[in-house]
């Protein structure tokens, strides 16, 4: 499987990072190249393993549904890059 | 003796006996940083007056004989770790101003304990990288250099280079750090001191930034295999806001150390044996199978077939995991923003200037192999191949106790080598990665020098939760080796 410029560009979209169009066949090869690399892993039986999703041996805990913790609003948004008052801005979604 | 020379085990004695305090030991640290700093890098930020103000509230606590475990010891942080009301970059861009209103699990045991903070230590860009070179703000030299080759100035290995730079030039007595395919072990041996990642769930991953969540876990850098034990003591334990924290007791690592390995099985992996790997690196390994045989420990040859799979395995599931972490990082509620004239236009432009390259290359990668169409061929094989992995893991210790390996496949390289591809620079963590996608603890010990002059170390993987059994072997390797080599800069 390789990435072509239609492709890349897509990939581009859907990790919303803007990528310039004359940069775009340039990064399709990196990406083959390293995509070429990967692409041994096609050798390895794998027939009837199930799959590892996670790190560590055990499965996750659970918690109960209850609120533990509220009323941080002003933590929450005092990073925020555009804050209107106890909100986050930005730009006008519906028209 | 000047304070800086003290390992950590010594200064907390030192500090015990009113020998030193905390405040002449934070100072000595302080001033190795501002002679050193702007040349090696190794701090983002230093926070010099609450490290003092910290050291005089220890001075206060020992005068009185109520220290912790780490009272007015003086540590560097991961700028990885969220420390509350001080700046965490992640050596990003995109987190250039951001300062988090929480502290990290961690860094709040560390803090519990008595430790000092000397300021955020730098490392590559989200901890992608092994060179620290994708850090926004600049590479950190390594303090080592080549014999033959002064000018020429190396990397300290990444990602967490900051980290395993200041502790080797002692502008901090120690340092926290993280290890997603080899972050803490292969810095720490390419610059001469010992680093452990624990058992994946040994520490709690809140409030560290994630970069691949199943793979992510913190361990100390330190001088020697003792500090570390000690620092990990400190920083490890269930916490409840963490779902993959382990609730398991946190045993004495310290009294491990000195246990020895008679009677211990250690498995030499025969996949190891790498084309092309350096002569010096083999004799090395060699001779560190040598030293466990005569410190009493029976050595079995073990194989771990898919070991060739397990950084492509990684370069799958590594970037898909980021791919899905790094959506947060849209210019909205924190971080860096660049204005659009829609939204998606916001999130795009945002995106292009707050992430470098190597974590933009590493999101698009994620984002294709978990797209419709690629998935079961990229990502469910991974995994796949990631159970087998773990498996091969699972028979060597039918046979053996833990493992003895290299920890690298080359010593520390130059700033301006490997830069160019991508691939290249992956196989940096070809002996470490494994630990990763297997959730093993794994340790380096700094063993030997190369022709050069420069550091190589050796890495120990233990079976899961049994760090007891690493710091045995690193102990029993480090007494053997004796390694007393010291970098041209440092305080």
């Amino acid at each position: 499987m390789s990435v072509d410029i239609t492709t890349m560009k897509r990939v581009a979209t859907l990790s919303r990072i803007h990528v310039d169009e004359a940069a775009l066949p340039a990064l399709a090869a990196e990406i083959n190249a390293i995509l070429g690399w990967i692409e041994q892993l096609a050798e390895v039986d794998t027939t009837g393993v199930l799959p590892m999703a996670g790190g560590g041996a055990s499965a996750l805990r659970w918690r109960a549904d209850k609120v533990t913790d509220g009323a941080q609003g002003d933590a929450i948004l005092a990073n925020a890059p555009d804050r209107e008052g106890a909100y986050f801005g930005v730009p006008k979604v519906i028209e | 003796m000047r304070p800086t020379d003290l390992t950590l085990a010594q200064a907390r004695a030192a500090l015990d006996r009113r020998a030193l305090s905390a405040r002449e030991l934070t100072q000595a640290y302080l001033d190795a940083i501002a002679a050193l700093n702007p040349r090696l890098n190794a701090y983002i930020t230093v926070t010099g007056d609450a490290a003092l103000a910290a050291a005089d509230a220890s001075d206060a606590r020992l005068a009185t004989g109520q220290g912790g475990p780490l009272e007015g010891i003086p540590l560097g942080i991961k700028d990885l770790f969220c420390t509350a009301g001080t700046r965490t970059t992640a050596g990003s861009r995109i987190l250039g101003d951001f300062v988090p209103p929480y502290e990290s699990t961690i860094t709040g045991k560390l803090l519990r304990d008595g430790a000092v903070f000397l300021g955020k230590l730098n490392l590559d860009e989200f901890a992608m990288g092994s060179s620290n070179a994708t850090s926004a703000f600049g590479p950190v030299e390594n303090p080592w250099s080549r014999a033959n080759d002064p000018d020429t100035r190396l990397v300290p290995g990444g990602s967490s280079g900051g980290s395993a730079a200041a502790v080797a030039a002692r502008m901090a007595l120690g340092a926290t750090a993280t290890d997603t395919g080899g972050s803490i072990r292969q810095p720490a041996a390419f610059c001469g001191v010992a680093g452990i990642k624990p058992t994946y769930g040994r520490c709690s991953r809140f409030g560290v930034v994630a970069f691949a969540s199943s793979l992510d876990q913190a361990g100390p850098i330190a001088r020697d295999v003792m500090d570390c034990a000690i620092l990990l003591r400190s920083m490890s334990g269930f916490d409840p806001r963490d779902s993959t924290s382990v609730e398991i007791p946190v045993p004495d690592f310290a009294a491990a150390v000195g246990r020895g390995v008679r009677g211990m099985r250690i498995g030499i992996p025969r996949e190891y044996r790498m084309d092309g790997m350096p002569a010096e690196i083999e004799a090395l390994w060699q001779q560190g199978i040598a030293w466990l045989r005569d410190a009493g420990a029976t050595i079995v040859d073990v194989s771990l077939p898919h070991t060739k799979y397990a950084l492509p395995t990684y370069y799958i599931v590594a970037p898909a995991e980021a791919s899905s972490n790094l959506a947060r990082y849209d210019g909205v509620r924190f971080g860096a923003r660049v204005a659009g004239g829609d939204l998606t236009e916001l999130y795009e432009r945002t995106r292009a200037a707050g992430f470098g390259a190597e974590v933009q290359r590493r999101i698009m990668i994620g984002t294709y192999v978990l797209s419709a169409g690629y998935y079961d061929a990229y990502y469910l094989k991974a995994q796949q191949v990631r159970a087998l992995i773990k498996r091969d893991f699972d028979r060597a210790w039918e046979v053996c106790d833990a493992l003895l390996t290299p920890a690298t496949p080359s010593a520390a390289f130059g700033l301006d080598e490997k830069q160019n591809d991508p691939v290249a620079m992956y196989l940096n963590d070809v002996f470490t990665v494994t630990a990763n996608l297997a959730g093993l603890p794994g340790m380096a010990v700094p063993a030997g020098l190369d022709a050069q002059g420069l550091p190589l170390g050796l890495q120990v993987v233990g079976k899961p939760f049994d760090e007891e059994g690493v710091f045995a072997v690193a102990g029993a390797v480090e007494r053997a080796a004796g390694f007393a080599a010291m970098p041209g800069v440092r305080a």
